[in-house]
């Protein structure tokens, strides 16, 4: 879109903690993808002052001791790299993970569904054949370790959150909003509806893995039925909840 | 077994560390002590790493008893303190013997207090740190019955003590302008330089919460803003106009604007203001801050410096006649220091 184009890449202070680089004023995928394009770019340079780095729905954010290191110097580094290409445009990364991940839709497991479809305008069977067929990308992970935030959706997608909370909806649950998925890390009280339910954890603090997911990381939902989820349940001491995971080249 | 054994302990007692940086991008902040400074303190009484974990007591400690000998320090909110039943100083560090007990009761001032020991708590690391992070499972709060292992300790002073820093009744803090500052109005930004504020009775290690008399500061141009980068030290306008500090357990991205960021070196004074405790901001510019930072910063490396001798007995100082011996004594008629 025009405005998208339109938008100078920010460069920001963020207390005396880091530097900020952002790449639109909405969540947009096109300004997702520069964040995440922009952050690896940046983070293969090694620099020296750059202590972690991390990417919002919109932003490239780098830790750096601004009592240490001056802003502006950076600022210009920052700069540099930015000139280099049109991030809006970037390639992403290589060596991300596509995920593939059973849940199921609709049932007493995820009770939603069909409001969340109709929301959407949509019939229940064409809401399910697009949540099963979009690959989403992590577009962040937040709020919770290791929760991702999974875009973008089509457009009739834009559901509003609903006016009154969920008290309680699992770890594990696919709630939908704002053209997203949010794959829950634990037990959330939300206003997003609840389309799915997977045994996926999003955070295993005791394993050998214990934050699957990364920005960038693609994610493929399949369709299983509410038994085979229990089967899953019974055996998923990892919290892989039969998850499949390959190489994106 | 190097261990302190916790008989009884306060509902908010448990083992920190610096935290655990790294994990920004995974949506997990740092964590870590709420009050940074007073880690350093009991490093310094101790002559030890400040990356040893410690126990951070939030307004009450317990009762505690040494398995074996133990150096202990006492930092933070100064709260009552006995060894086998004898009163020990807070901000020093102490011999006790095994099988001594240690009752540490409520603040005093402040909130956080924090008990060290020589060697720090051995307990398991998780993600590369003791840390506890309750808002997200990591660790568990210290309980009754429980044994803290204590590492190895190589040090041997005790009898130690640093000069009271005065941060525990609130006052005056420093902020940065940050990424959101130029949404708000100057007139918003204005009156909250000159709003005394007073920190609410809702505060906790994710955020602290601020009272005034007046209107709120939401922003009357304020956007929907998309969800972005959190800092500790961050003050974001919830939707009615409230500010809150952002503290060590806070989210790694939130949608609420950002008026400023406190200096880290003043986070502790946030921390620490007790409720009720009056606290006013003042802007000052990001190169005055990063100044005022690196220099805070390089008197915590030098703290060891300061580390003095709890009690002076005459005999033992050879230079008593250089010590200049009314030093501290009030005058009726100057006016007294401002700590703020």
């Amino acid at each position: 879109m025009s405005e998208q184009q339109k938008f100078e890449p920010k460069i920001r202070s963020v207390g005396l903690n880091g530097v900020l680089v952002t790449f639109g004023e909405k969540a947009t995928d096109a300004a997702n993808r520069a964040a995440i394009a922009f952050r690896t770019a940046v983070d293969t340079q090694h620099w020296a002052e750059v202590e972690e780095s991390s990417s919002t729905l919109v932003s490239a954010f780098f830790r750096v001791d601004l009592a240490a290191h001056r802003f502006d110097k950076i600022h210009d580094r920052m700069q540099g790299v930015l000139a280099e290409q049109d991030w809006a445009n970037a390639r992403l990364p290589s060596g991300r993970t596509l995920w593939t991940i059973p849940a199921v839709f609709g049932s007493d497991r995820a009770p939603q569904l069909a409001e969340a479809a109709e929301a959407a305008g949509l019939s229940q069977a064409a809401a399910l054949q697009e949540l099963t067929t979009a690959r989403l990308r992590v577009l962040t992970l937040g709020f919770a370790p290791g929760q991702p935030y999974l875009g973008t959706l089509g457009e009739h997608w834009d559901i509003p959150r609903q006016v009154g909370l969920s008290p309680n909806v699992p770890a594990g649950a696919l709630v939908a909003a704002v053209r997203q998925i949010c794959l829950f890390a634990k037990d959330t009280p939300t206003g997003w509806r609840h389309v799915g339910q997977s045994a996926f954890h999003c955070f295993r603090p005791k394993g050998g893995t214990p934050f699957p997911l990364s920005p960038g990381d693609e994610v493929q939902f399949t369709d299983i039925s509410a038994k085979e989820l229990a089967r899953i349940e019974a055996h998923n001491d990892e919290g892989a909840g039969a998850a499949i995971r390959e190489v994106l080249e | 077994m190097r261990a302190l054994v916790v008989h009884q302990v306060g509902p908010g007692v448990a083992v920190q560390d610096m935290g655990r940086p790294g994990f920004l991008a995974k949506g997990l902040t740092r964590g870590g002590a709420a009050d940074l400074r007073a880690v350093y303190e009991g490093a310094a009484l101790l002559r030890q790493s400040a990356d040893l974990a410690v126990l951070e007591m939030v307004g009450t400690g317990g009762t505690f008893e040494a398995k074996e000998p133990l150096r202990i320090a006492l930092t933070g909110a100064a709260m009552t303190v006995a060894v086998d039943g004898e009163t020990v100083a807070w901000n020093a560090s102490h011999m006790m013997p095994a099988g001594a007990k240690l009752v540490i009761g409520p603040s005093r001032d402040g909130t956080y207090g924090y008990l060290h020991v020589g060697g720090g708590f051995d307990t398991d690391a998780v993600l590369g740190a003791r840390a506890t992070h309750q808002s997200v499972g990591l660790g568990d709060l210290v309980s009754a019955g429980m044994i803290l292992p204590v590492g190895p300790d190589k040090g041997r002073d005790v009898g130690m003590t640093l000069a009271r820093d005065p941060r525990f009744s609130g006052g005056d803090l420093r902020i940065v302008p940050s990424m959101q500052t130029e949404d708000f109005e100057p007139t918003i930004r204005d009156r909250f330089e000159e709003t005394a504020f007073r920190r609410d009775p809702r505060a906790n290690r994710q955020g602290v919460r601020l009272d005034s008399d007046g209107d709120g500061f939401s922003n009357p141009k304020q956007l929907s803003i998309v969800s972005e980068v959190i800092v500790p030290g961050d003050i974001q306008i919830t939707g009615d106009g409230t500010p809150f500090v952002l503290m060590a357990e806070c989210q790694t991205t939130g949608g609420y604007p950002r008026i400023g960021t406190v200096l880290p070196c003043d986070l502790p004074r946030v921390a620490q203001a007790p409720a009720g405790a009056p606290l006013r901001f003042t802007f000052v510019s990001l190169a005055e801050g990063a100044a005022i930072q690196a220099r805070a910063d390089a008197d915590l490396r030098r703290m060891g410096q300061s580390v003095t001798p709890l009690v002076r007995d005459p005999h033992d100082i050879k230079d008593l006649l250089s010590y200049q011996l009314v030093g501290g004594v009030v005058s009726a008629t100057d006016t007294p220091l401002d700590e703020g």
